[in-house]
């Protein structure tokens, strides 16, 4: 389980101050597949960017399986983040390196042995169906399947979460809908919660059984997918569904 | 022709081989010194991995002053250094520290530049992932400059050839040695020519042979 407690993140730019996250409170549970919709600017990436710790908070919480990982020296959050996979927008793989090695980082970093890694990559790189690829470069393969060797690494050491930062904004739309089937899969069968943050309404139509729709660093509304979409309360929900007006 | 190979060939051969090993000897201890200063200077930078301005103003500082002498100055001034080390001021094994000095802050600057095209997406992702900065180091910006860093290695051995010339006035031997007194004291015109042309030769061949090896290494090339 992943609970959000009261972050908060501002940012002291030339023009002052400004808020990107306002008090944002959720808790996701396992298994679940959490939706963050909002537009640009939103918030959405300050709030991966929290989650992850590549931004640190200035206050708040967020405890995974009950752990505050903003109370963690260095060495204890490395160890937490291989409880917490992420999969980018762009990929993030190493081009210089086959996609079997791209697989293999995240369990070399943790020091796990050869054999008991080879064996780990040749199964997640089944589970992603592109088993036929391992000896391929990044940049000899298609987008989708770039963002199956993402998925595959980010899965490798067995992480509670997958967070999902735009998975498939710079996919097409059958792509999209295959890497989407995927998600869902391994939310199925590895009980993985999968957070996917993302602007795109129909990604989140598709597999997302909760959502949250943050704006102005805040989340405005949230709830069940099915109920969050035929009540939409809020502006932006309704702008995002298509229903409103600007 | 005959008559100036048998007299000058095996000068020139000689001088040749001194060139190429100058340049081997300096390229290789100027990266050994100069690839971990220049991962240094690039991520103690503001918003780097391990971000400590002090250290990169005080470390640039010192690179730059280095790199302003000129290095015709910089071998002279430091005589009495190279003779604690090497036991002798000249022969090619003096003149690889003048060298090694000289090129390892010019090493450490383009090094510097291949760390910093890695994409920083790819180390924020190894963060995710809970590497150490050694690991990033070693597995992400090394790896991923890497076909950068053979394009780097063309243009400072190339700059270290031209330097060993330099290390001809104060007699450390190699091609340029010979071109200063053969082609200039004695003006014996073929000899400024061949030391020249064999120059040439050596500089088209380091570059063609760092652009293959630059060309394979690179898998972004669909190949």
């Amino acid at each position: 389980m992943i609970k959000i407690e009261n972050l908060s993140k501002q940012f002291n730019g030339k023009n002052g101050t400004v808020t990107a996250l306002d008090n944002i409170n959720v808790e996701m549970h396992d298994g679940d597949i959490f939706g963050i919709i909002g537009m640009s600017g939103a918030g959405k990436s300050t709030l991966l960017r929290c989650i992850t710790l590549l931004e640190r908070p200035d206050s708040g919480s967020i405890y995974i399986d009950g752990n505050d990982i903003l109370k963690l020296n260095k060495q204890e959050l490395r160890k937490a983040r291989r409880k917490m996979g992420v999969v980018f927008q762009h990929y993030n793989l190493l081009m210089q390196e086959t996609v079997a090695k791209n697989v293999a980082f995240p369990m070399e970093i943790a020091g796990m042995e050869k054999n008991q890694i080879k064996e780990r990559v040749n199964e997640l790189l089944t589970l992603v169906k592109i088993g036929d690829k391992a000896d391929f470069y990044p940049a000899q393969l298609s987008g989708g399947q770039r963002q199956r060797v993402a998925i595959a690494r980010a899965l490798a050491t067995n992480p509670e979460a997958l967070l999902c930062d735009e998975p498939t904004s710079a996919l097409d739309v059958l792509t999209t809908k295959q890497v989407l089937n995927l998600l869902k899969e391994i939310n199925k069968s590895l009980n993985t919660t999968i957070i996917i943050i993302t602007h795109e309404m129909s990604a989140v139509k598709a597999v997302c059984n909760k959502v949250a729709v943050i704006n102005d660093g805040r989340f405005v509304e949230m709830g069940l997918t099915k109920d969050v979409f035929a009540n939409p309360s809020h502006d932006v929900t309704k702008m995002l569904l298509g229903i409103g007006e600007m | 022709m005959e008559a100036f190979i048998n007299q000058y060939g095996a000068l020139l051969l000689n001088a040749t081989w001194e060139t190429i090993y100058m340049t081997v000897v300096s390229t290789l201890f100027s990266y050994i010194l100069g690839v971990p200063l220049g991962v240094a200077l690039s991520i103690t930078k503001k918003g780097g991995i391990a971000s400590s301005p002090t250290f990169n103003y005080v470390t640039g500082w010192i690179v730059n002053i280095l790199r302003s002498v000129p290095f015709v100055i910089l071998m002279v001034f430091i005589v009495p250094f190279t003779r604690l080390i090497a036991g002798t001021s000249i022969g090619p094994n003096a003149a690889n520290i003048p060298l090694i000095i000289a090129a390892t802050p010019f090493v450490a600057r383009i090094v510097e530049q291949s760390i910093e095209e890695v994409d920083y997406g790819l180390i924020e992702a190894a963060k995710c992932m809970g590497a150490s900065n050694f690991q990033i180091i070693t597995k992400v910006m090394l790896v991923e400059s890497k076909p950068s860093l053979i394009r780097g290695l063309s243009i400072s051995s190339i700059t270290i050839l031209s330097y060993t010339a330099i290390t001809g006035i104060i007699g450390a031997g190699g091609l340029g040695n010979i071109a200063i007194t053969y082609g200039y004291q004695r003006y014996i015109e073929s000899m400024r020519y061949s030391t020249v042309i064999l120059l040439i030769i050596l500089v088209v061949l380091i570059q063609w042979l760092c652009n293959i090896w630059a060309f394979k290494a690179d898998k972004r090339n669909r190949n």
